[in-house]
């Protein structure tokens, strides 16, 4: 059994207790201390700068060829804090119970506590550092309601919350750059973790421009390297986001959390071809005044202002009376995958659903809405080509977020002494669903205040051997990851990296997406091993190692996610019930609504990895509710 | 449709460079410009040959990776764009593009339609934030900000760093970016305090890291994705003329080191 | 793979910060030191300049009222400031002040016209223009024009050195020197040529100043545009005024 090392006392004072019973660093031997952050979006930098700010010799990784492209950026809606400036009795306890809640009770109290404590500095941070929130008149901050929550605590910057964050985080990195606490390493691909005598104490990086395989030692490592939900070939995730570096720290022996909860999105603009290489979001609060429907019939080619208003079905308002289309995300992406099962959808592709604002634009008046939603609609057309003023949007759920993630305890830490995990990467505190507004807070709430806490601590209680770059270790898993490299290079076959990874994308969403089956999941787990068998024997790769080459780096990532996807399928198939994104068809209530079994399964399920062929062995961390109160979520 | 590439390849910074025209076969109106590129470099793959080395992310228009000159204008010319968000559709069965790497001193080309962008980064770290301690800062509304402020330091927070505005220069000059984030700091109260350095420090860096000097071409701000007005630039010069007036006489940059030696 | 070195370069290589500690105390030093600064001594010195073009074409029309008119001018120009100066003094500050202000300009153009090449090496082989002018993009060449044409023009109607037959030019005959000086049309021409150039000179540079001194604004860009082009036609019209009515026989 795990033991996620929560601290005792009551829950309000248990951050405060663990801070207090950490142990410090003196601040003239922090500089003696070294720590590698693997990632620069706002997990990342956001420890990075914090870390150097307070004096250890920090060193910083990212893939990009800045910190300030990271996946980060994309955020659009905003950011939770449980600021109560409306009055409208938000409070951190209310924060606290929504996220436990729309995590479908499968995440750990305690985190979520501590997240919704730290939400209110997060936004004080930020502020400081000149981030340009909405503002009311008076000149004070305006928040919005955000994902169906009853009161207004979302912070946001017009449509890119992610970005100003992302570069607040940035700036202040940079800052430590140029004093000298943090060396920023980008355009660094980290391609394994080193452990020496049972602790992390290393990474393994290829130079993206001139392949030169590197290796770094320091005291620590942290993984803040995004989420993995490109496992599916489309997703609403930036193109390089990947899950190498947590899943080679997986295999060195840190275990994987919840692999199979990931969470489809269900406002994305639909695939329209082929060649589609990614899926846009748009954003959620289009909700708000959208109302959603496909034709009655199924096959109905007419275009939707043919369609009379009786043979139009408002499947959510219809199903859901009292949310109606404001119903959380994953019953919202489940109810538009039915529809189009049955052959209703709309568009060419069949696999969509209509998104109407004729009657808040008859409302409301044309102006109000594109007040509100301009830049969406503009974003619609210059994709699409099509007005939704005038024709309804189409769309359809899309991989958006990934819940699972490297297991860690209350200090961030995973199960490797000196690996710790942070932002999008460890699985900690969405549970089985994240609401909306609250990957911002929580990659925030990590890299500004946990880790700057739990790390030194970690530092404080550990004698370090001395380790160098030239001990063993680094130098066996250099010369592994070079070989592995030339490995894929000297299969010279058939196949592109895309090809395989559109297959496993495929094939994932049809059996491990919005809804899974036994049968269907079984399905998955014959097709995998092909999949990575065809990789082995029949990759094709042009060029060399020691250039920059991106269908290498493609390529190495894909077979990462070749891996992640059978340990997501054992997880779906392992987890025999219904919550939140994860929606077994053998677990629901007669009218077809997700079914949870608290009984069974309310537990972390962590995997540990036991080598290639090998079945992964289960480990569970229990979960135990005593402040919010386990209730099958309804929306009727 | 059926399109001609013409596309610089370039091996690496030391390597001689060329155009070469490709011919993409079968290119529909909904593939966005990028999965256009995808697609040929799935064709090349194929062929054994390399594919075409650009940088590219999000795909919406937010990151900043993308961008490089399409028949002569950087993103391609249509305002408010990216490269990423250009679709298929806007043109023309038998167009032949011409598709040019930003070119800039400061701007080392690394691949193909990739440069090295980092010199921004440094002008970034010359003064381009605030400093607050992670934990010092006071309560949010402690700090009242009048919305037109915000307003315009949102505005100027748009930025994506691409760096279209150098490639688009005549000058090759960084003034609409570092004036973006100059204006951004420099406009808010929170900003105050380090305005002056800030100010001196960035422009400094720019001239450092040899960026070109502005004669008000107003071509960046034509290209800029983010349509970040020229008017900060002048706003910039202003303040750079009271920092001076003010006794501010430091420039903190930080070298640049050598990231991409050759051979290595 | 080979090249496993033992350490990346850029893990070696601390970033390390440096003080500019160059930057001159003396406040006009320390903004010539920086390239804004230059560009803001060049808007100054341009704004001088431009001035003195107005009032030096306003000064020519004066041919028009006849050659007492324009002599007794040119006579008060040197007069001016009397007593308190001597005869020619306050003229003397004023050449002092116009050749300072051409030197900047002329310097800082230069300086930043080498910065600004340097930061392009490799040129593009298609770059299109989206929103630059004629005007801006002859700043530099025109302005090679220009001084040509001033030390030319210092030789030609102040010194009397070219242009003129051996005693032909007197000193303070203005409208005498300026009727034959125009009657060459080659010079006429030059002149008329370094004309165009300025005009297309001030038709960016006025408005240009404005943008360097931070009073352009997106929503005023568009008059200031509209000022600073027919600023530059007046002054284009002023002047070719003269030389053309010689040549047409209209002054004589
Ligand atoms: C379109 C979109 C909109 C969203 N909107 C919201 C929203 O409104 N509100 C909200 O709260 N959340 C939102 N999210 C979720 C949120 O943006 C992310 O969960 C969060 O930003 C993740 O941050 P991160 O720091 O964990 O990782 P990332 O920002 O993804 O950063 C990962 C970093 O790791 C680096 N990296 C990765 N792998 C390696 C490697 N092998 N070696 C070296 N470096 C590596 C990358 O270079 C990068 O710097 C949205 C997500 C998407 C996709
Ligand atoms: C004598 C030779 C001259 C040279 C070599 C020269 C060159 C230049 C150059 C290169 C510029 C920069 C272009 C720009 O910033 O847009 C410039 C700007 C300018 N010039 Fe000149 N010029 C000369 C003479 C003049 C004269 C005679 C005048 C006035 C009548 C003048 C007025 C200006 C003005 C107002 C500007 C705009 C300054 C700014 O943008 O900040 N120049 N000149
Ligand atoms: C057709 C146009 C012009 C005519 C007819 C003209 C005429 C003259 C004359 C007659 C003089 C001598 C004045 C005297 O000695 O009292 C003079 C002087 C001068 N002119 Fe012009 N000029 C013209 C254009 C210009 C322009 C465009 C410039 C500058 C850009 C210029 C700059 C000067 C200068 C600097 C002097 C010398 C003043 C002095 O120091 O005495 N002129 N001009
Ligand atoms: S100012 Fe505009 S063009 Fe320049 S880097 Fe920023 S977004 Fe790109
Ligand atoms: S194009 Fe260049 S010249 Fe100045 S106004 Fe823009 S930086
Ligand atoms: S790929 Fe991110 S802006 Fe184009």
């Amino acid at each position: 059994m795990l033991d996620p090392l929560i601290p005792s006392g009551p829950i309000e004072q248990k951050w405060d207790k663990a801070r207090f019973e950490m142990k410090l660093v003196n601040p003239a031997n922090r500089r003696k201390h070294s720590v590698i952050i693997v990632g620069a979006g706002l997990a990342g930098a956001a420890a990075a700068a914090s870390l150097g700010q307070q004096g250890y010799q920090v060193h910083c990784f990212s893939l990009h060829d800045s910190p300030r492209r990271a996946h980060s950026i994309a955020a659009q809606g905003g950011i939770n804090a449980a600021k109560n400036y409306r009055n409208d009795g938000d409070s951190i306890f209310r924060l606290f119970y929504d996220t436990v809640k729309g995590g479908d009770f499968r995440s750990r109290e305690a985190n979520v506590f501590r997240l919704a404590q730290l939400s209110v500095n997060i936004i004080d941070q930020c502020v400081a550092q000149g981030v340009p929130f909405a503002r009311e008149y008076g000149g004070l901050l305006d928040t919005r309601s955000f994902g169906g929550v009853q009161v207004q605590r979302t912070f946001y910057a017009r449509g890119q919350t992610g970005q100003q964050l992302l570069l607040g985080a940035y700036q202040a990195l940079e800052e430590q750059v140029a004093a000298g606490t943090v060396t920023m390493h980008t355009r660094r691909e980290m391609l394994d973790l080193v452990v020496v005598d049972g602790k992390a104490r290393g990474i393994i990086t290829r130079n993206m421009v001139t392949g030169a395989i590197a290796a770094q030692a320091a005291d620590v490592v942290v993984l803040a390297t995004g989420g993995y939900s490109n496992v599916f070939f489309l997703s609403t995730n930036a193109m390089a986001s990947n899950t190498t570096a947590i899943w080679r720290a997986h295999r060195r022996g840190a275990l994987f959390a919840n692999p199979c909860f990931t969470q489809i999105h269900p406002t994305c603009i639909p695939v329209s071809s082929e060649h589609q290489s990614k899926l846009t979001l748009m954003s959620e609060s289009l909700r708000n005044d959208g109302r959603v429907w496909v034709p009655v019939k199924p096959a109905d080619t007419r275009p939707p202002h043919e369609i009379p208003e009786n043979e139009r079905d408002y499947y959510l308002e219809r199903r859901y009376p009292s949310f109606g289309n404001l119903v959380p995300r994953d019953v919202a992406s489940r109810a538009a995958k039915e529809v189009c099962d049955q052959g209703r959808g709309v568009g060419p592709s069949g696999q969509g659903v209509y998104l109407d604002f004729a009657d808040a634009i008859s409302r409301l008046g044309r102006d109000v809405v594109a007040e509100k939603y301009g830049n969406l609609f503009d974003i619609y057309e210059r994709i699409t080509g099509e007005d939704a003023y005038t024709v309804p949007m189409r769309i359809y759920p899309a991989p958006h977020y990934t819940m699972g993630g490297l297991w860690v305890d209350y200090h961030l830490m995973t199960t490797i002494p000196g690996l710790f995990a942070a932002g999008e990467a460890n699985f900690s505190d969405h549970g089985a669903n994240r609401l909306g507004a609250s990957a911002l807070m929580q990659g925030l709430a990590d890299g500004y205040f946990v880790l700057p806490a739990t790390v030194p601590n970690y530092i404080a209680s550990t004698t370090f051997e001395r380790v160098t770059e030239s001990d063993p270790a680094f130098t066996a898993a250099k010369k592994e990851v070079a070989a592995s490299i030339q490995a894929m290079l000297s299969i010279k076959g058939k196949r592109t990296p895309d090809s395989i990874h559109k297959k496993l994308g495929r094939l994932m969403w049809d059996y491990c997406g919005m809804s899974r089956s036994a049968e269907g999941l079984e399905k998955a787990l014959a097709g995998i091993p092909e999949f990575r068998e065809e990789f082995t024997t029949d990759l094709l790769l042009v060029g060399t190692g020691e250039e920059l080459n991106q269908s290498l780096e493609k390529a190495a990532r894909v077979y990462d996610f070749l891996e992640l996807a059978e340990l997501m399928c054992i997880d779906a198939l392992d987890r025999n019930e219904s919550c939140g994104g994860h929606f077994r068809e053998e677990s629901q209530t007669p009218d077809g609504e997700a079914l949870r079994n608290d009984e069974q399964y309310s537990y972390v399920a962590a995997w540990e990895w036991r080598g290639a062929g090998e079945a992964p062995v289960l480990h569970k961390e229990p979960l135990t509710f005593e402040h919010v109160h386990l209730t099958q979520r309804s929306y009727k | 449709m059926n399109l001609f590439l013409k596309i610089w390849r370039q091996r690496n910074a030391k390597a001689p460079g060329k155009f070469v025209t490709y011919e993409v076969k079968d290119v529909t109106g909904d593939m966005s410009f990028l999965e256009m590129l995808d697609a040929l470099n799935e064709e090349l793959l194929r062929n054994g040959e390399d594919p075409v080395a650009f940088e590219h992310d999000c795909r919406e228009g937010i990151c900043g990776s993308c961008g490089f000159l399409i028949n002569g204008v950087a993103h391609g010319g249509r305002k408010a764009t990216t490269v990423c968000q250009l679709a298929m559709r806007f043109f023309e069965d038998g167009d032949v593009l011409t598709l040019e790497p930003w070119r800039a001193r400061a701007f080392p080309l690394i691949r193909d339609l990739i440069v090295d962008r980092s010199a921004f980064d440094r002008i970034i770290q010359a003064g381009g934030y605030i400093s607050v301690p992670t934990g010092s800062a006071p309560e949010a509304n402690a700090i009242l900000v009048p919305k037109d402020i915000s307003d315009l330091a949102f505005d100027a927070a748009a930025c994506i760093g691409c760096g279209a505005c150098v490639a688009a220069c005549p000058n090759a000059a960084a003034m609409l970016f570092t004036s973006a984030k100059v204006t951004q700091l420099n406009s808010l109260p929170q900003g105050q305090p380090q305005r002056d350095h800030r100010t001196v420090s960035m422009v400094v860096a720019m001239e450092t890291e040899k960026f070109g000097s502005c004669t008000n071409h107003g071509e960046c701000e034509a290209v800029c994705p983010k349509e970040i007005p020229m008017e900060f630039i002048g706003q910039m010069n202003k303040d750079l003329a009271q920092a001076i007036l003010h006794g501010e006489r430091e420039a903190a940059h930080t070298v640049p080191f050598d990231e991409f030696p050759e051979g290595e | 793979m080979s090249s496993t070195k033992p350490l990346d370069r850029a893990t070696k290589v601390r970033s390390r910060k440096i003080t500019r500690g160059k930057i001159p105390t003396n406040p006009a030093l320390a903004l010539w030191h920086t390239t804004i600064g230059k560009k803001i001594v060049m808007a100054v010195t341009g704004a001088v300049l431009v001035l003195f073009v107005i009032a030096h074409m306003l000064g020519n029309l004066k041919i028009f009222l006849g050659p007492e008119q324009i002599n007794a001018y040119s006579r008060f120009l040197r007069d001016v400031g009397q007593p308190e100066l001597e005869r020619g003094q306050l003229l003397w500050i004023v050449r002092i002040v116009l050749l300072i202000c051409a030197i900047l300009h002329i310097v800082a153009a230069y300086q930043l016209t080498r910065i600004s090449h340097a930061a392009r090496p490799a040129s593009y082989a298609h770059r299109k223009n989206v929103e630059t002018t004629l005007a801006a993009r002859l700043m530099r060449w025109g302005g090679v024009l220009l001084a040509i044409f001033i030390v030319f023009h210092i030789l030609h109607f102040t010194l009397g050195a070219v242009g003129f037959n051996p005693g032909q030019f007197q000193d303070l005959a203005v409208y005498q020197n300026v009727v034959a000086g125009f009657r060459v049309w080659p010079i006429s021409l030059f002149y008329i040529v370094a004309m165009g150039a300025l005009c297309l000179h001030l038709d960016h540079g006025v408005w240009s100043m404005t943008q360097t001194l931070g009073w352009a604004t997106t929503e005023n860009t568009k008059s200031l545009r509209t000022i600073s082009r027919v600023l530059a036609i007046v002054v284009f019209l002023g002047f070719i005024a003269v030389p053309i009515s010689v040549m047409a026989g209209w002054v004589r």
